[in-house]
């Protein structure tokens, strides 16, 4: 017969403080797991949401990013008009040349100036970009040095806001518009007409990739080949969905840092919960004896002492959601050394994520609790009684 | 006081298990610290090597992928105290296959006589440094680079262009062994403007500047980015320490994520400590009755209490430093993104930190329990059942 949980519960709230300190610890491990775990998420959600699966991003051969790319217009006009891509409701090619580069912004919490993607880009371009909408101010006007800067960078830097004017190039741009890509990378990329980007970076045959939009899946494959495979163009093409996948690499590192920290604390702490049943176990020792002597087996002994070790960490795990939640939703910047500039994203602090992280906390009470729970249904039933 | 010891180290020794386990638990967390410290150490206390101190960078103002305009040398080569003035273009391209990791290295285009100039720390046989410089197709790699990819003095290297429109092939002419960058290919900038042809655009990435004296070092800065202050193309120069810090910031705020894990292991083990002390103390109570009827005084038994703390709380940090250095050379080992990890080791003053954090830890997660116990009456200790 199993002893009742609810006795496992009494006894760790009549334990209050050494519940309390021993699952605090436990907690501290799980939310230095979560947050980085939050911000790894936050980061792909990001990326995630930047991809069309309809959409085909060209690059030249050789090329996995934006920056280190280049298209002429030539190489343009030659692809605009290939079979399978789609058209925009005025009857135009669904397909944007553009032109990225960085540019380095200083801003208060970062003085040394933090790289920010600027994309040249024309109509059509923002057009395609289903999830991209104004949020304040108006778009920027063809032919016009005009930029619009995405939600995160203008909460970011003061200088700016709508009205201000930010210094690159060969002179002042005025900031007219603020943009939202939800949570996608838009949000902290600056967009300005492509020509006269392109020309103040002295870079008008020379620019960076282009975007094409397929009428259906089937049609966006059979372009990826055939611009791959088209030999006078010499570029290379790939699922938007794809390329932005392959950028979640900076969050990779951050990951394992993440990983590897919380493991060593995690046996910190699994000896810190293993004392605490130790403890628990000598100070119950009679207790234990007057179970055995009611006709509770060794076995259920055992799994009752597991259990309570599990039921303390769970609480840690608890402890340590509630720790990271205040987390969800705060904005961070990461850098990315593919585009080579910085993506803002929030943190996620998901349902699936806390899970995991109370999961984490009874793995750690299992391990802890395992040998003085075998102590206590070891012991010798008298001598248990005597309380030695 | 002294004569206390035995006694506080007997009485710590008391519940084997119990002092093992904590010292374990303390141990592993501030092995962690220790590391975390010792990045943080790495990244932000140390300074630059002597070679490092007398370089500077020059890039564009707007941000390091836009490049300027290559004469802008001759003009930063006449301010005063320059020495030196190496252009430096990153040439990135693909050799062999990119989604290996050990393929992606740094590949700059440079001017062989001038690199081996401003990087005198490098160590070059001088037969190999003159057919690095005459050869127009010849590179120069490190030696760690040279070990990991197995590659011979006359080996040919494809590299496929994506920035640059051309695909070049190498020559591997020359072996360096450096303190640091030791996995960087260097080539022949020529070789790359001639294959450009007529594309070849008059332009650089980054200068590299040797200055005369290190105390000069912020004024050339200033002075170069004076100089290009009202042209259409301004600079930013800054020291090579700093340059290669402003990489690290790419990854985000590094130093906050590093302070706040440190406070989460710091406080975790204070917690482990505490809990641990209370539970022996509690069950101490009547031996407090003992002594205190023996005649030791509050203070006293405030400090062997403290004492024992202490003791436990500093062995466990001893062993985590001991952790910790075996863990750096872990670190070591790893795909390093920065050089200073490739260095990574527990310095005295981290050793000293990791301890002070130890016994500070012992010392307050200590002084509740204790500071009960030193005040409890005589009766009332002997009385207790516990």
């Amino acid at each position: 017969m199993a002893i009742p949980v609810t006795y496992n519960l009494r006894n760790l709230v009549v334990r209050r403080t050494t519940t309390i300190m021993t699952a605090l610890g436990i907690g501290l491990t799980v939310a230095v797991l979560l947050a980085i775990l939050a911000l790894v998420g936050g980061l792909r959600s990001s990326l995630q949401a930047s991809g069309n699966p309809l959409q085909v991003l060209v690059l030249r051969k050789g090329s996995n990013a934006e920056l280190s790319s280049a298209v002429t217009p030539a190489n343009f006009q030659d692809m605009k008009f290939k079979s399978g891509i789609a058209q925009s409701r005025s009857g135009q090619p669904m397909a944007s040349l553009e032109m990225v580069t960085v540019i380095n912004l200083a801003s208060v919490d970062a003085p040394q100036g933090i790289n920010i993607n600027l994309r040249g880009i024309s109509s059509i371009g923002i057009e395609m970009r289903d999830n991209l909408k104004l949020v304040a101010g108006r778009w920027f006007q063809t032919g016009r040095r005009e930029v619009v800067v995405g939600e995160s960078i203008q909460k970011r830097f003061p200088g700016a806001r709508i009205g201000q004017r930010l210094h690159f190039g060969r002179g002042d741009w005025d900031v007219v518009g603020v943009m939202s890509a939800g949570t996608g990378a838009a949000n902290s990329e600056i967009f300005g007409d492509l020509n006269q980007v392109s020309s103040d970076f002295q870079r008008p045959d020379a620019l960076s990739s282009a975007l094409l939009r397929a009428t259906d899946p089937v049609a966006a494959k059979a372009l990826i080949n055939d611009i791959a495979n088209d030999q006078r163009l010499n570029l290379d093409a790939m699922s938007e969905v794809d390329y932005y996948q392959s950028q979640t690499n900076s969050g990779v590192v951050i990951e394992y840092l993440g990983i590897f920290v919380s493991i060593i604390m995690g046996v910190g702490s699994s000896f810190a919960a293993m004392n605490t049943m130790y403890a628990a176990v000598a100070r119950r020792s009679q207790e234990i004896g007057t179970l055995r002597v009611l006709g509770f087996s060794r076995g259920s002994i055992l799994f009752s002492f597991f259990i309570e070790s599990i039921l303390l960490a769970a609480l840690g795990g608890l402890v340590g959601c509630l720790l990271v939640l205040p987390l969800n939703g705060v904005t961070t910047g990461i850098g990315n050394f593919v585009t080579f500039s910085e993506i803002d994203f929030n943190f996620r602090v998901t349902p699936q994520i806390m899970a995991l992280g109370v999961a984490f906390a009874m793995v750690l009470g299992a391990l802890g609790g395992l040998f003085p729970a075998s102590s206590a249904s070891r012991k010798e039933i008298l001598t248990a009684l005597r309380g030695i | 006081m002294l004569r206390f010891l035995p006694f506080v180290l007997k009485n710590s020794w008391r519940n084997r298990r119990r002092t093992t386990l904590t010292i374990v638990s303390i141990s592993v967390s501030l092995c962690l610290l220790g590391v975390l410290m010792a990045i943080y150490y790495a990244f932000y206390f140390t300074d630059a090597t002597p070679s490092q101190a007398l370089r500077l960078v020059v890039r564009n103002k707007i941000s390091l992928a836009v490049p300027m305009p290559v004469f802008y040398r001759d003009k930063i080569r006449q301010v005063p105290g320059v020495r030196e003035v190496a252009p430096y273009q990153w040439f990135g391209g693909v050799y062999k296959d990119r989604r290996e990791a050990k393929n992606m290295f740094p590949r700059f285009a440079v001017e062989p006589d001038k690199i081996l100039n401003i990087r005198g720390e490098m160590q070059v046989p001088e037969d190999q440094k003159k057919a690095f410089i005459q050869e127009r197709t010849a590179c120069m790699v490190g030696k760690a680079l040279a070990d990991k990819l197995n590659l011979h003095l006359g080996d040919r290297i494809p590299i496929q262009g994506d920035i640059f429109p051309v695909n070049l092939e190498f020559t591997l002419r020359a072996i360096y062994d450096a303190p640091e960058n030791n996995e960087v290919l260097y080539f022949n900038l020529e070789y790359l403007d001639q294959a450009l042809g007529a594309k070849r655009w008059g332009q650089i990435g980054t200068f590299y500047v040797l200055a005369d004296s290190p105390e000069s070092v912020p004024r050339i800065a200033q002075a170069i980015d004076d100089e290009f202050h009202n042209s259409p193309v301004q600079t930013k120069t800054e020291s090579e320490r700093a340059f290669q810090l402003g990489f690290l910031s790419f990854l985000g705020n590094v130093k906050m994520i590093l302070l706040s894990i440190c406070a989460a292991v710091t406080f975790t083990i204070l917690l482990v400590s505490a809990n641990t002390i209370a539970m022996s103390i509690r069950e101490r109570v009547r031996e407090v009755g003992v002594l205190k009827t023996l005649g030791f005084t509050r203070s006293t038994i405030l400090t062997l209490i403290l004492g024992e703390a202490v003791a436990i709380a500093t062995i466990g940090g001893a062993l985590g430093v001991v952790l910790a250095s075996l863990l750096c050379g872990v670190v070591r080992q790893g795909p390093a993104f920065s050089d200073d990890l490739k260095h990574l080791s527990i310095q005295p003053p981290v050793a000293l930190a990791c301890l002070i954090v130890a016994a500070t830890i012992g010392l307050i997660s200590a002084f509740i329990p204790a500071w009960n116990a030193s005040r409890i009456s005589i009766v009332e200790a002997l009385r207790s059942t516990e």
